[in-house]
């Protein structure tokens, strides 16, 4: 792998009150690259990124980013220093504009957001044709498109993605992954939680599978795919 | 009734509307963003009854007036601080129990410090000042306050709909944790929220005392759960229907005193919120009511 570190979580460990939920995970996410994080149901793969995000506590272990410590700071130190999360159901502000939720996601800003407006429209026409739109009465795959445009106001160098493509229909999940190669194309690194295990991974330089609060395993995209774990755990294929 | 009666009624009517309306918008706001009935609100604004009384003791009104108005937004921020803040993440109960209590510590701590006899509230010479338009007559401060109540109405509206401050009080009222995945500082915005409600509220108790002319422990109570029923029947966490609220129960209740019906004024406002309550529980302009995720 790489040797330009991103971002380095070292035996990670948060808790709910009683529950384990992440029970020491250690992964690292090269500069430039797609990682994606895979897993069942209650894996714990959300509370780590949203832990990350500053927004849960970690009970123990180190979050590094480009050599900071993220451990004990605030969500809007962590977005300053270019890490957005696209968070699980998408949570675009329904009763704000479409617009609104694309310069709140700027708000740590100050600089004019003009470019920045042009750059989303360009990733998203139909954000533009609905600007003055509430979010709420957007659609879900619309809703998705904005909650990723938001996050790409912040001017991200690492970008976080919990299950982007939930809900979508195919089409939809295609464009979503278009938009993510896209992105990473642009220079910004990607940290992926899907369930779509399949597309993912084709996409991903690496990959993490995670079960119940542990790393279980780690590859390259291609690996992962081949594996006959893989295939039958998230793939929905029999083994023969 | 003659002609002009009815109007010296309706000037009275919509000046109470006025001042109730301006502490009907704390109630609201503060419902709006933590989905708590700040049952302390009405205390504030007992204090800054008294915070003015005090600080017209040792110096002129013009200066008496800011600095006031400094202490209640400190009074209103600090409660937030100390009293809601450590409970962010705990039952909604909770958090409402200790409005209750900081409530009750605000008007025995008047009580004990100020004892429970009214005190005169001091006369602002300009708010005074009586003025004559034929045979109707009313003091300044009468005319005033539905103005000024308009006008920072429409300053709050703007700045909520068009402030980057505004914006992020409307997505902190909505969703914290993606709020603070924006990068906003929603302990801030909480208080910015809670100085401006406090703002009102000292606007309120001026022109609520300067015509009631006394103040004393217990001032804040009556006139803060109007306001409260105020915000009920404009629609929680609507701006426009605090106001609007406001307005009706003040014009309503001064018609009945002007009815002869004065010993029910009171009765008409909690029949109002149990009327709403049965039939329109979102009030006149309130969001349907979904629970906060
Ligand atoms: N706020 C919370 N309070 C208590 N327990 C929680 C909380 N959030 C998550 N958990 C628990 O932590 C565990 C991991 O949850 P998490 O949301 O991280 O899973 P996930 O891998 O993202 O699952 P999914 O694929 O279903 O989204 C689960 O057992 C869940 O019940
Ligand atoms: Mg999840």
């Amino acid at each position: 792998m790489n040797n330009d570190r991103c971002l380095t979580l070292t035996d990670l460990q948060v808790d709910y009150g009683g529950i384990h939920a992440v029970k020491g995970i250690s992964i690292e996410v090269p500069r430039g690259k797609i990682v994606t994080l895979i897993g069942s149901n209650g894996a714990g793969k959300s509370t780590t990124l949203r832990t990350i995000a500053g927004v849960v506590k970690a009970s123990a272990g180190s979050i590094e980013f480009e050599g900071t410590q993220l451990i004990g700071k605030n969500p809007d130190d962590i977005v300053s220093m270019g890490i957005t999360l696209v968070p699980e159901g998408r949570r675009v502000f329904a009763n704000l504009t479409v617009l609104e939720n694309l310069k709140i996601g700027a708000y740590i800003h100050s600089h004019k957001l003009d470019d920045d407006l042009e750059r989303i429209y360009g990733l998203f026409p139909r954000l533009k044709e609905r600007d003055w739109q509430l979010a709420g009465t957007l659609s879900g795959g619309e809703q998705q498109m904005l909650a990723v445009g938001r996050a790409l106001m912040s001017r991200p160098k690492l970008l976080m993605m919990d299950e982007p493509s939930l809900g979508l229909a195919p089409l939809i999940v295609k464009d979503i992954f278009d938009i993510i190669r896209t992105i990473n194309k642009e220079g910004i690194t990607v940290l992926l939680i899907e369930q779509n295990a399949n597309h993912a991974l084709k996409i991903a330089d690496w990959a993490y599978v995670m079960e119940t609060g542990t790393i279980t395993m780690q590859g390259s995209g291609e690996e992962l795919l081949a594996k006959d774990s893989i295939k039958e755990a998230y793939l929905g294929k029999k083994k023969q | 009734m003659s002609g002009i009666t009815l109007l010296q009624h309706g000037l009275t009517g919509i000046s109470l509307g006025g001042a109730y309306a301006l502490i009907a918008i704390g109630y609201t706001m503060v419902y709006g963003i933590l989905r708590l009935i700040n049952f302390a609100h009405g205390d504030i604004f007992m204090m800054a009854g008294y915070f003015m009384i005090f600080a017209v003791a040792s110096m002129p009104w013009y200066l008496a007036i800011p600095l006031v108005m400094f202490l209640t937004v400190l009074l209103g921020v600090t409660i937030e601080r100390v009293a809601y803040k450590p409970l962010r993440s705990a039952p909604r109960m909770s958090i409402m129990i200790s409005a209750i209590g900081v409530s009750y510590l605000l008007q025995n701590l008047a009580t004990y410090l100020f004892t429970a006899l009214p005190r005169g509230y001091p006369e602002i010479p300009f708010l005074k000042k009586s003025f004559h338009v034929g045979e109707l007559s009313a003091s300044l401060v009468t005319l005033i306050t539905p103005f000024l109540t308009i006008l920072l109405t429409f300053l709050l509206m703007s700045l909520i709909n068009h402030t980057k401050l505004g914006m992020a009080m409307r997505a902190v009222s909505k969703d914290y944790e993606t709020s603070q995945l924006m990068g906003i500082k929603i302990n801030r915005v909480i208080s910015a929220t809670f100085a401006i409600g406090s703002l009102l509220a000292f606007v309120g108790s001026v022109l609520y005392f300067t015509d009631r002319m006394t103040v004393f422990p217990f001032s804040g109570t009556l006139p803060g759960l109007k306001c409260f029923v105020a915000a009920v029947l404009g629609g929680i966490g609507s701006i426009p229907g605090a106001v609007i609220g406001g307005f009706i129960l003040g014009i309503g209740e001064t018609a009945l005193v002007a009815l002869g019906y004065s010993t029910f004024s009171d009765a008409f406002t909690f029949a109002i919120l149990i009327v709403m309550l049965l039939f329109r529980p979102t009030g006149l302009f309130g969001e349907k009511v979904t629970d906060k995720v």
